[in-house]
């Protein structure tokens, strides 16, 4: 549904920070991406949004090609970015602007009272914490029912508590209409915790280095010793320090792994 | 030692949830005593005033060149009771007025294109740069001559006045504003008009209003360089007839009058700026 085919991004001042990027995304499913600081995922989230243009290749939805944001996907960012002249209800409203008055109001408070917050619907952002912000700014980009939903290291600001409370409720949501969720995170136990697949990407330039389907069974247990090694595995993955196969209990590699390795094309 | 006594003060915060208006930390500065912030406002011109009174009263100086509060309020009300007080105001107002909302209007729509469009900003801003250089005074020959020495002339005088800094202000908040709501914008597809009228207006409201309130004042300011020239009425002609008929008392009334005129017009901009920028993450909105 989601189609990456030889994506590169080379920035104005020569910083080449993807190259030759394939990757295809099935409708509904979730996808964590992740990996250090410059490795160019924020950069991929940004090229599938619309938001920059690639140098080279292309990003298509359903066939078609996407070069500006479009309704169909949304994006949430690191900052809930709430306009702080809006309450809440407004700034939620942004998100289905072509509805007409009374259906707006009823999908927002609808979709407030998902996350828990119509109760604040009249509030300004500025008095919300930082979860709550956030929630808000989740549902803002549900509202519109994108088919696909990017989130460019969503709970990476907030505190650890916090960051799993809002991990359920970004499943919760998703349970609503099954969007596609493209999901960048450094934390790789939240992209376990939430993903089917998990891409690990590495930089200089950025690439995909492995791709892996680690089919743990939902809901997924974080104290679970297969989670725990698939989570030591994928630390490998990234750093290239620790040699990581994932193991079961009986200390066996795990036949239900998949792991998929890719050479740097330059 | 039992563990049933805590070992320090528990630190205790309220929850999110069960306040409804969130969570505060730092809490907004509370003005000290009951009494009302105006009160202290008064204190200085009034000690003033008094001051003199009493000086001019008990023959310590001469009350000619200034005269005291007692004679120049004697004025404004002989002024008052003819009805002159009235027209001059009125005149003076209006004049103000219809300046002031020229200039905002234009300054609003040139400072909105030449923030969101470079192409326009390259164009026009060393040209208008170049213009604000211009000493007010100086326009006044040039728009008697291009409008004559009635209203025309007195009001566009006060609305060049009040442009330049409501379009500098507003062109380098746009230029300058935080890319990541601008994002967003994009994002949820904002046409070039919704951007403008939803995000860059918006977001510039705390510096776009400081603004209003230096074109009120420059806009005073202006009339009075206006109402030197060809007025028959207004506070600016009050002042000159004053100098004319060597009465030190209506001068003063005059800029008692432009004092209180502008502090009021002040104050309404000031309140309303208020209104509108409650939503503001700011240190100390109650200033």
């Amino acid at each position: 549904m989601l189609n990456i085919a030889h994506l590169a991004k080379r920035y104005q001042n020569g910083h080449l920070a993807l190259s030759g990027l394939d990757l295809e995304i099935a409708a509904g499913e979730i996808v964590g991406i992740v990996g250090g600081s410059g490795c160019g995922k924020s950069t991929l989230l940004r090229l599938i949004a619309g938001l920059d243009r690639p140098t080279e290749g292309t990003v298509s939805l359903n066939g078609e090609g996407v070069i500006s944001p479009r309704p169909e996907i949304g994006l949430v960012f690191q900052e809930p970015r709430l306009m702080p002249w809006l309450t809440i209800r407004e700034n939620v409203g942004f998100g289905v602007r072509h509805l007409p008055k009374a259906a707006r109001r009823v999908r927002v408070d609808e979709a407030l009272s998902r996350v828990g917050l119509a109760d604040f619907a009249d509030h300004w952002p500025r008095e919300l914490s930082g979860g709550m912000a956030q929630r808000v700014s989740l549902v803002r980009a549900l509202v519109g029912r994108p088919s696909v939903l990017l989130l460019d290291e969503p709970f990476s600001a907030l505190d650890a508590l916090t960051r799993y409370d809002l991990q359920e409720h970004l499943l919760e949501l998703w349970r609503y209409d099954r969007p596609t969720l493209v999901l960048v995170t450094h934390d790789i136990e939240e992209a376990l915790f939430l993903a089917d697949r998990v891409v690990v990407m590495r930089g200089q330039p950025g690439h995909i280095h492995s791709i892996s389907a680690p089919r743990l069974p939902r809901p997924r247990d974080r104290a679970d010793q297969l989670f725990q090694s698939w989570k030591q595995g994928l630390f490998g993955e990234l750093h290239d320090s620790v040699r990581g196969e994932p193991v079961d209990r009986a200390g066996q590699i795990d036949k239900n792994a998949e792991i998929v390795h890719f050479k740097k094309a330059v | 030692m039992s563990l049933t006594t805590p070992l320090l003060d528990p630190i205790v915060f309220p929850d999110p949830r069960n306040s409804s208006k969130g969570f505060d930390f730092a809490e907004r500065p509370v003005s000290a005593g009951k009494r009302p912030s105006w009160i202290l406002g008064l204190v200085v011109p009034a000690g003033l005033a008094l001051g003199w009174e009493l000086a001019v009263g008990l023959g310590w100086a001469e009350g000619r060149l200034l005269p005291p509060p007692s004679r120049i309020l004697h004025t404004f009300a002989d002024l008052t009771l003819t009805g002159e007080l009235a027209n001059h105001v009125a005149a003076t107002l209006g004049r103000v007025g219809f300046g002031f909302l020229l200039g905002v209007l234009s300054g609003t729509a040139i400072g909105a294109l030449t923030g969101t469009s470079t192409l326009a900003r390259r164009l026009l801003d060393p040209t208008f740069q170049g213009l604000r250089s211009i000493p007010s005074i100086a326009w006044v020959p040039l728009f008697i001559l291009w409008f004559g020495i009635f209203e025309l002339s007195k009001v566009l005088l006060i609305a060049v006045g009040v442009f330049f800094p409501i379009y500098l202000a507003l062109s380098s908040a746009i230029i300058n504003l935080d890319r990541k709501l601008v994002e967003v914008g994009r994002i949820f597809r904002l046409s070039r008009l919704a951007m403008v009228w939803r995000v860059f207006l918006p977001a510039t409201l705390p510096s776009y209003f400081v603004a209003l309130r230096t074109g009120l004042g420059l806009g005073w300011m202006f009339v009075v360089a206006a109402e030197f020239m060809g007025a028959s009425e207004g506070l600016g002609f009050l002042l000159t007839d004053g100098q004319m008929t060597g009465n030190p008392r209506v001068i003063l009334a005059s800029i008692v009058a432009f004092a209180l005129l502008g502090k009021l017009t002040d104050w309404g901009l000031a309140r309303l700026s208020e209104r509108v920028l409650r939503w503001q993450d700011a240190f100390n909105p109650a200033a």
